[in-house]
């Protein structure tokens, strides 16, 4: 599954337009401690977290993932926001909750690590 | 052995806004450098954490990279407070962290074991009052 993809099966919107949305999700992750999630991720994974603040985007880069996904209609804050473009890291805004996330991504195949 | 490449980076105590930056210009620096991805995730990872170790709970402290033909080194060395009991430090879950850092997603006591597990060679030097000294090497081979 690509990013794109991504974007509409979660009705995402899509705060990083600048960053490359071909690129390939490997697997899906949920976790709001970071510590947890540097010990856990992966190269390609689709985070989601209700964390918004910059280091979100710092692990996210260290891990070489394809997305960050944030659920329930909370707001990424901007500097985080200019960071991922930097990094380019797609960061998607979705309302649903991480679980209705995790289940429509899973539903469609996306592996959990 | 010679070394390739030394670099010091500066992290201020409480910085939670500007950490990471050090881990990010270190794996670009290494990426650069072409070495191998396995490696520069590990680094990555065990680099990150040291950082943020160095923002929630220092009192400011340096970095210092190293790299020569057989191993990247990692060095941080903060000017306090110094850890107490080392071994409880090293326990996964266990966590001094703040409020404020942990609200922000750490102190989960991740920490130094996700660095000893990432690093080929962990050492951990530290005087209450003095401050403490993490070396980690990575096996380049």
């Amino acid at each position: 599954m690509t990013v794109q993809e991504m974007i509409g099966l979660i009705d995402a919107k899509d705060m990083t337009p600048e960053t490359d949305k071909k690129t390939e999700v490997t697997c899906g992750y949920t976790c709001d401690l970071l510590s947890w999630v540097m010990a856990h991720g992966a190269a390609g994974m689709a985070w989601v977290t209700v964390q918004t603040h910059m280091n979100v985007i710092a692990v996210a880069s260290l891990m070489e993932m394809a997305a960050v996904i944030i659920p329930e209609g909370i707001e990424m804050e901007a500097p985080s926001l200019e960071k991922a473009k930097e990094e380019g890291i797609s960061v998607l805004e979705s309302p649903l909750t991480a679980y209705e996330i995790c289940a429509r991504l899973a539903a469609k195949g996306l592996a959990a690590k | 052995m010679a070394v390739i490449l030394e670099k010091n980076f500066p992290v201020e105590a409480g910085a939670f806004t500007t950490a990471g930056e050090a881990s990010t210009t270190i794996k670009r620096t290494l990426k650069q450098l072409g070495i191998d991805a396995e490696v520069l995730r590990h680094v990555s990872v065990a680099c990150y954490e040291v950082e943020l170790n160095l923002v929630i709970h220092s009192l400011g402290g340096t970095l210092t990279l190293l790299v020569d033909p057989e191993k990247v080194t990692l060095i941080s060395k903060d000017v306090g407070p110094g850890i107490p009991d080392i071994e409880k430090a090293m326990t996964e879950g266990y966590s001094t962290a703040s409020a404020e850092a942990r609200t922000l997603g750490f102190g989960a006591g991740m920490g130094l074991p996700n660095m000893k597990r990432n690093a080929t060679e962990f050492d951990i030097q530290s005087e209450v009052g003095v401050g403490t000294t993490i070396t980690m090497s990575f096996a380049l081979q």
